[in-house]
């Protein structure tokens, strides 16, 4: 009764309890009807929105399909593909994402932990560090992202003067990532805080005493008895993270709108689509974002799916 | 842990003042900015000199502002409401009955909570107006309830693990059918989940900004975080700056507001998802 994990991450015990499992075969029968009918409808939605549509998706990306050009539309089978894959864009939008989701899921993890530890630890505040917190998380994300913007913006800003320069950072591709990392990691640190916390209320105390007692300095009950307890819960976090990360897309939209080599990979999908109106180009990107996730997702499972499952297996 | 030195405790002090400001910063910013004479907006200072609501009253004369602020609330609470309501039932399934399949919906649920939005957008907007569902109400209700379900299933079943068993089965005895088992007693225990679940739903559609800029294209259901990334471009206003900030100030209070009075719930809903795992 004790593993702790976000809700969307991992596979929680579906097993029913024991008892019941004996049923009268009716009862059974009566009750597996039950259970489809409470999920038919969430699961038709589902399915309705996101199977279907990326269905859609792969058809569309297989076609020259451009809304300007509606008469010319015809299958061309993986050349839209090939365009994608073939252009500098693709790559150096990938690079930018790349840059993106590695700096700050980083970044989280560090100020999370120390974030998770000051909550655990703070005897007083604790509520108030908590209240505070769960403020980046909520706000809405254009929002962060203008506050940053017009923080950093060298008429309205008050940064500038705070660091005495002249800077425009927007106006070049290291400082504006910089700005979208900061506004992305202080937008999402809290999230991560948060399920490190949940993972930091699992580690027994009395070891942490015991080692105290075998003389084990602070750092070393960190590295050696907190860290190791803590894996399940930073690797759901570094993934979950991970994959929100790598579809940035309204920070980036807001302040630099992908200009000066900030563009991230939602960023040029959406270009393709909307700007261009090009259906074909703008789904094979669609599809191509689709397969990266499920690349990084299959990775992160088959690194430490087997740690993870030990881990579970041996509490329970 | 009365162990703790004084050093150590004035650490953790230091920290919570800190993170605490790290919190607030931007906020405060944005509010600052918000009630500066536009004559100020540009003397690059963190606190405003002279305070004005001259913004407020601008955005909230401006038809553009109140129709987007209309439709997120509306939207927002609509999806809210259909995600939740749907989840209950599944989560229901999911915990409390025996059905071959229910892995294949927690874990779809869980795929679902990894999409990315952008692959689907495309094709939504292509059907969105084929369907005539483009740029209205139902037209972002659809894939805000789509996304959130997962979060909703998931977070409602772990609370509705800790629902105390006996009671159902008390019911079960005294001659109630699953389904009464469900109306009658488990969702006024299931509540609090319930709540939990429906507050991060709404913040959620409430903060959606790929869908919104995606899925419409006027005042008729644009929502306030698409509204504030094309305010710069068309208001009348020779400094749109103060507006933007003003807009921006009205749709985080809401936020604020929630995370004060709900703080304990949404920390639950975010964390203990699955702790009875």
């Amino acid at each position: 009764m004790t593993a702790t994990v976000p809700p969307a991450t991992l596979p929680v015990d579906v097993e029913p309890p024991r008892s019941r499992r004996r049923r009268a075969s009716l009862r059974a029968r009566s009750e597996r009807r039950l259970g489809w009918m409470l999920c038919a409808p969430a699961v038709i939605v589902m399915l309705l929105v996101t199977a279907y549509p990326i269905v859609y998706a792969i058809v569309l990306s297989l076609q020259r399909n451009d809304l300007r050009f509606p008469d010319q539309a015809a299958f061309v089978g993986l050349r839209n593909y090939a365009d994608v894959l073939a252009s500098s864009l693709w790559w150096s939008d990938l690079a930018t994402t790349f840059v993106i989701t590695a700096v700050s899921v980083v970044i989280e993890l560090v100020l999370g932990m120390g974030l998770a530890l000051l909550m655990h630890k703070a005897i007083f505040g604790r509520r108030t560090v908590r209240a505070a917190i769960l403020i980046p998380y909520g706000i809405v994300t254009v929002v962060a992202a203008l506050a940053w913007r017009f923080a950093f913006d060298p008429t309205t800003g008050f940064v500038n003067a705070l660091l005495d320069t002249n800077r425009s950072w927007f106006a070049e591709r290291a400082s504006s990532l910089f700005v979208i990392i900061l506004t992305e990691v202080w937008k999402t640190t809290p999230f991560m805080a948060l399920l490190l916390l949940a993972g930091l209320t699992l580690v027994p105390d009395d070891l942490h005493r015991a080692a105290r007692v075998d003389g084990a300095s602070t750092m070393q009950r960190f590295t050696q008895i907190t860290l190791p307890l803590m894996k399940p819960a930073i690797l759901v976090a570094v993934l979950f993270r991970t994959l929100d990360a790598f579809r940035i897309f309204d920070s980036v939209f807001v302040m630099t709108a992908g200009a000066n080599g900030t563009e991230t990979l939602s960023i040029l999908g959406s270009n393709q689509l909307f700007n261009r109106l090009n259906l074909g180009i703008g789904s094979a990107v669609s599809v191509l974002i689709f397969v990266c996730v499920i690349v990084i997702a299959v990775l992160f499972v088959k690194g430490f799916g087997a740690s993870l499952a030990q881990q579970r297996g041996e509490r329970r | 842990m009365n162990t703790k030195t004084r050093t150590e405790k004035a650490f953790w002090a230091a920290g919570t003042v800190i993170v605490v400001g790290y919190a607030l910063v931007p906020v405060a910013w944005i509010l600052s900015l918000s009630l500066k004479r536009s004559d100020d907006l540009t003397d690059h200072k963190f606190v405003p000199r002279s305070f004005t609501l001259e913004n407020y009253r601008n955005i909230f004369d401006d038809g553009q502002f109140t129709a987007a602020l209309r439709n997120s609330i509306g939207i927002a609470l609509i999806a809210t409401v259909l995600a939740v309501g749907l989840a209950m039932f599944a989560a229901y399934a999911i915990v409390r009955l025996d059905f071959p399949g229910k892995t294949v919906v927690l874990s779809g649920a869980l795929a679902i909570a990894m999409f990315p939005p952008i692959s689907i957008v495309g094709p939504l907007f292509n059907m969105w107006r084929s369907l005539h569902l483009y740029d209205t109400w139902p037209g972002l209700i659809i894939p805000y309830m789509t996304f959130t379900l997962p979060l909703a299933i998931w977070t409602l079943s772990a609370f509705f693990r800790e629902i105390p068993w006996d009671l159902d089965k008390a019911a079960r005895v005294d001659g109630a059918t699953p389904f009464q088992a469900f109306t009658k007693v488990i969702a006024p225990l299931a509540a609090p989940g319930v709540f939990t679940a429906a507050i991060l739903v709404f913040i959620f559609a409430w903060n959606d900004f790929l869908f919104a800029i995606s899925l419409t294209s006027t005042n008729r259901a644009r929502t306030v975080p698409a509204a504030l990334a094309f305010f710069s471009g068309e208001s009348q206003f020779a400094q749109p700056t103060g507006s933007i900030a003003a807009a921006a100030v009205v749709v985080t209070i809401p936020i604020i507001v929630m995370v004060l009075v709900f703080q304990r719930r949404i920390v639950a809903g975010l964390t203990t998802g699955a702790v009875k795992g």
